[in-house]
């Protein structure tokens, strides 16, 4: 028999589709094969934006062997124009391809081949021929076009685009110690293993695709959107993601592409997009300028805060990244001002990232922060430890749950920190720097159903996905402890608009709002559940369900005991819950915080630069599995490293194409590059978060690793670097002499 | 389209191919065995890793043709009627991924591994002789990228199995 379950929501449990991920039968969207074969679809690309289709001949193409369709914008099926309906968000806005002859961006799909195979398909489209007109005023660069620049409507994540607290100019006057300085985050691209991919099939006005998706429900109205037809009449399966990271929290080319492909064919398209599409017909983070100012008293405490950005805006796809908004909630401070703009440009989708706006902001925040520190003669952490604000300094609002001061006094002991240290090894620099991370907490709406079958099996549905996170984990793990159940009784599916519709997977809110709607579904069962015992059995009359066990296809409570198939019939018995953020989502300000350490080696010759060590100390709330919990923060470490050390998105700005688009050239950080990474995680239980105490996590763990880096470099060289990522060659002409 | 025999986890298999078609794409698209994965079609980045004759290789820059006679393993080759293999347990254990979209690559390319440290072969961080360490495994998986950044675990994961070998 299986163990007690109590106490499950916080074990270590091993992935449960662990088992089918390590033996290659885990279906991502790529791998899912019909009933009926697929047709490939293989995109042409242009060469050149923004501007007019010219001349198109797809004779050669469309006589090539095993092709079926060479769909262009002459043979599009109707769609609604791209950027319309856009109410609902970006990712529910109509994504319409190919409607027109316009061409909107460098890498803009001018055709897409439909053959029987991808090598015929992919042979063809090198026969599409094709002139494209530029209009010669296209937009690439922000920071070149910055009298361009506009106020957003609207940034992700955050909720005003401007703050402005207390008189900054009086107290940037009145500081003993400033810094300001002008810092450069290059673009960057999620660069997810699994390349986005779409299999789509009509039947009449049904259209059913499986595809690569973190959020369903607004895909399915993306879709809808996009082909004017009902959000009903699309169903979106998804049950394992070869990683998001923001790129797929929306739906990208290739999907609408094959979804117009299978209408006109009238059969099943797979577009599977290549490595080097994902970099232009998905999304990437906007490079950015921002500019900071920092001002402390002679006590070192700060009294004054600049930060504003400068970024890019896709055309028609209006989303702004945030990267003054964890800024705000940092340090206590006099006066503060943020500030965020854009410049519509003439480029792929700009959409978010991993950890949207922090990502960045911390990376050059707390980096400055570092300096101010310096200038003003104080430990690093001590510095951060002095300016810890009570409330909120943007809103004033109280903090929920913040750890902040645990994390930097515990991250500090861990790593042995002993002041930014430096010393030399040989040819060695050797550094130690630290950096605060923030990030803010979110909570969405979900909904949850439960079916309890008479053999005691409890199968949990939603419309939820797993992108790497551990969903189908932890809601195993909630879903078994409310219901007093082993957790391999237990099957959790996800994935599938047929399933009670949640906000899916971004913004590190999923697991503790999807969460919280599994736990309110297993309340509602339980309450069904003994109402209909008590009518089965008097016994059962008033007890408390808190000590209710399902033991295989038993009831149980205490001494009573009373077969799941008496209580209806010898039917499964079910029930839904829901969730969605309490009025302290309104009240408060919530964040979920950390600290980490860096140890940096820069060789004083070539400037070489090595991670040696990476300390990080973490207040995410309750965690619900310590394994997967971990995992994830770990996974956030080395996408910080990659940040400041290596990812870099280059445009060529004459022509607004980007330059690395593939892997040997758009470096990740590979296994040699991230050395052991210690990570701690303070226990907690955030009430005001949601009815788990948990807190987001999936982000976190970026927050501040970049920022570490940088300033361990600092350290080591005495070279302040103020773009990102930080390359041997910012160093090696200011490298200290031999 | 040109003939083609070879064995794959065991099983033989004849079948006619397009010249043009990679050895990942003959698993996948002909084979139906879509356990090896398509990261990149490059050579960048380890999704497609198989063993062709006992050596790992990248099967998306390799021609199916080419393989003609040869022994292929893959992931789904790796489990036995008794379970998991020891790696695939680990890698379960450890946590070893998490989106599991390099994991089929990562678990083929460590199964390699293992051999090629048993018969000693050394690497560019193999001082005197191979050893079982952090970075004689990290040097030698850095061929597989894993955007999840699971690879911490991923040496543990190896590093467990190979101690239990030596
Ligand atoms: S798919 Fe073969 S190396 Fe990336
Ligand atoms: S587990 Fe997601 S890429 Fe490795």
């Amino acid at each position: 028999m299986s163990e007690h379950p109590k106490g499950l929501i916080g074990q270590p449990l091993d992935r449960v589709e662990g088992p089918l991920k390590v033996t290659g039968q885990a279906t991502y969207a790529a791998d899912w094969r019909g009933d009926e074969p697929h047709l490939i679809g293989f995109i042409v690309e242009s060469p050149a934006a923004k501007g007019t289709i010219t001349a198109l001949d797809t004779k050669e193409a469309e006589a090539a062997p095993g092709v079926e369709l060479v769909l262009t914008h002459l043979n599009t099926p109707k769609q609604i124009p791209f950027g319309e309906r856009n109410d609902d968000g970006n990712f529910a806005q109509s994504h319409a391809m190919m409607r027109t002859d316009h061409v909107r961006y460098v890498g803009y799909p001018v055709a897409l081949v439909v053959a029987r195979t991808l090598e015929e398909a992919r042979h063809a489209a090198s026969l599409v021929r094709f002139e494209i007109k530029a209009d010669g005023d296209a937009i690439f660069d922000p920071v070149a076009n910055e009298k361009l620049a506009e106020k957003p409507d609207a940034l992700d994540g955050a909720e005003e685009v401007d703050t402005d607290t207390g008189d900054f100019d009086a107290a940037w006057a009145g500081a003993s110690h400033t810094v300001e300085a002008e810092f450069h985050t290059s673009g960057q691209h999620a660069a997810a293993m699994e390349p986005h991919a779409t299999v789509a099939e009509w039947d009449g006005d049904r259209l059913t695709v499986h595809m690569a998706i973190q959020i369903l429900s607004d895909a399915r109205k993306g879709f809808a959107n996009t082909f004017d037809i009902d959000p009903e009449s699309v169903r979106i399966v998804s049950p394992y993601i070869g990683g998001g990271f923001g790129s797929k929290l929306g739906i990208h080319n290739e999907a609408i592409l094959a979804a117009l492909a299978a209408k006109v064919t009238g059969q099943p398209v797979r577009v599977n997009q290549h490595r080097r599409n994902v970099f232009s017909n998905g999304p990437h983070r906007s490079r950015h300028r921002q500019r900071l100012k920092v001002g402390a008293d002679d006590h070192g405490n700060i009294v004054a805060i600049h930060h504003d950005s400068l970024a890019a805006m896709s055309r028609d796809y209006p989303f702004a990244e945030a990267p003054a908004s964890p800024t705000r909630g940092s340090y206590a401070t006099k006066a503060m001002h943020t500030q965020h703009r854009v410049v519509e440009a003439d480029i792929p989708k700009v959409d978010a990232m991993r950890a949207p706006g922090e990502a960045i902001g911390t990376l050059t925040f707390e980096a400055i922060i570092d300096e101010l520190a310096h200038e003003c003669g104080v430990d690093p952490v001590e510095f951060r430890l002095r300016n810890e604000p009570e409330k909120d300094p943007n809103s004033g609002k109280p903090f929920s749950d913040r750890k902040m001061r645990r994390c930097l006094l515990e991250g500090a002991e861990r790593f042995g920190w002993n002041g930014p240290a430096s010393r030399r090894e040989g040819d060695w620099l050797i550094g130690h720097g630290m950096a605060a991370a923030i990030r803010p907490n979110m909570m969405m709406k979900a909904e949850a159903a439960m079916e309890l079958a008479p053999d005691g099996r409890l199968v949990v549905r939603l419309d939820m996905t797993d992108i790497g996170t551990g969903t189908y984990t932890i809601l195993t793990q909630i879903a078994a402890e409310a219901m007093g159940i082993a957790p391999d009784k237990v099957t959790v599916e996800l994935g599938d608009t047929d399933f009670p519709e949640t906000c899916g997977s971004g913004g590190s809110f999923g697991a503790g709002s999807t969460g919280t709607a599994v736990l309110d579904a297993a309340e509602n069962l339980k309450a069904d559940l003994l109402s209909r015992a008590a009518k089965a059995d008097r016994d059962w009359k008033g007890v408390n369900s808190k000590a209710l066990r399902i033991t295989d296809d038993m009831l149980s409570l205490d001494e009573r005991s009373l077969p799941i198939s008496a209580l209806d019939d010898g039917k499964a018995i079910s029930a839904k819950g829901s969730a969605s953020p309490g009025k302290a989502h309104e009240n408060m300000a919530q964040y979920s915080y950390g600290a980490q350490f860096a140890e940096v080696a820069v060789d004083a010759v070539t400037g070489e630069i090595r991670l040696r060590r990476l300390t990080g100390v973490f207040d995410a709330g309750r965690i619900l599995n310590e394994k997967t919990a971990r995992s994830q923060l770990m996974g956030g470490m080395v996408f910080g490293i990659g940040a400041a050390l290596m990812e870099e998105s280059l445009m060529d700005d004459r022509y607004g194409a980007f330059m690395n688009r593939d892997l040997a050239e758009y470096h990740i950080p590979v296994n040699r590059d991230v050395p052991r990474l210690d990570i701690h995680m303070i226990e907690g239980f955030d009430a005001n978060s949601n009815p788990l105490g948990s807190k987001g996590i999936g982000e976190l763990g970026i927050c501040g690793a970049g920022p570490a880096i940088a300033n361990a470099i600092f350290a080591a060289t005495g070279v302040r670097v103020r773009k990102f990522p930080i390359h041997m060659e910012d160093l090696m002409e200011k490298l200290p002499p031999r | 389209m040109y003939p083609l025999q070879l064995t794959i986890n065991g099983k033989a298999h004849e079948t006619n191919v397009d010249p043009r078609v990679s050895l990942l794409d003959l698993l996948r698209e002909n084979l139906g065995l879509t356990g090896s994965k398509k990261g990149c079609d490059h050579g960048q980045c380890g999704a497609c890793t198989v063993i062709v004759n006992g050596r790992r290789i990248n099967s998306c820059l390799s021609l199916a043709v080419s393989h003609d006679g040869d022994e292929v393993t893959t992931i789904e080759g790796m489990a036995s009627d008794d379970g998991l293999s020891p790696l695939q347990a680990a890698f379960v254990r450890h946590d070893a991924f998490q989106c599991g979209y390099c994991t089929p690559g990562q678990i083929c390319s460590a199964t390699a591994l293992l051999e090629e440290l048993e018969r000693g072969e050394p690497s560019v961080v193999t001082k005197e002789r191979v050893e079982l360490a952090d970075e004689e495994i990290r040097e030698r998986m850095s061929g597989n990228l894993c955007r999840c950044g699971a690879y911490n675990n991923i040496i543990d994961a190896i590093l467990e199995v190979a101690e239990a070998r030596a």
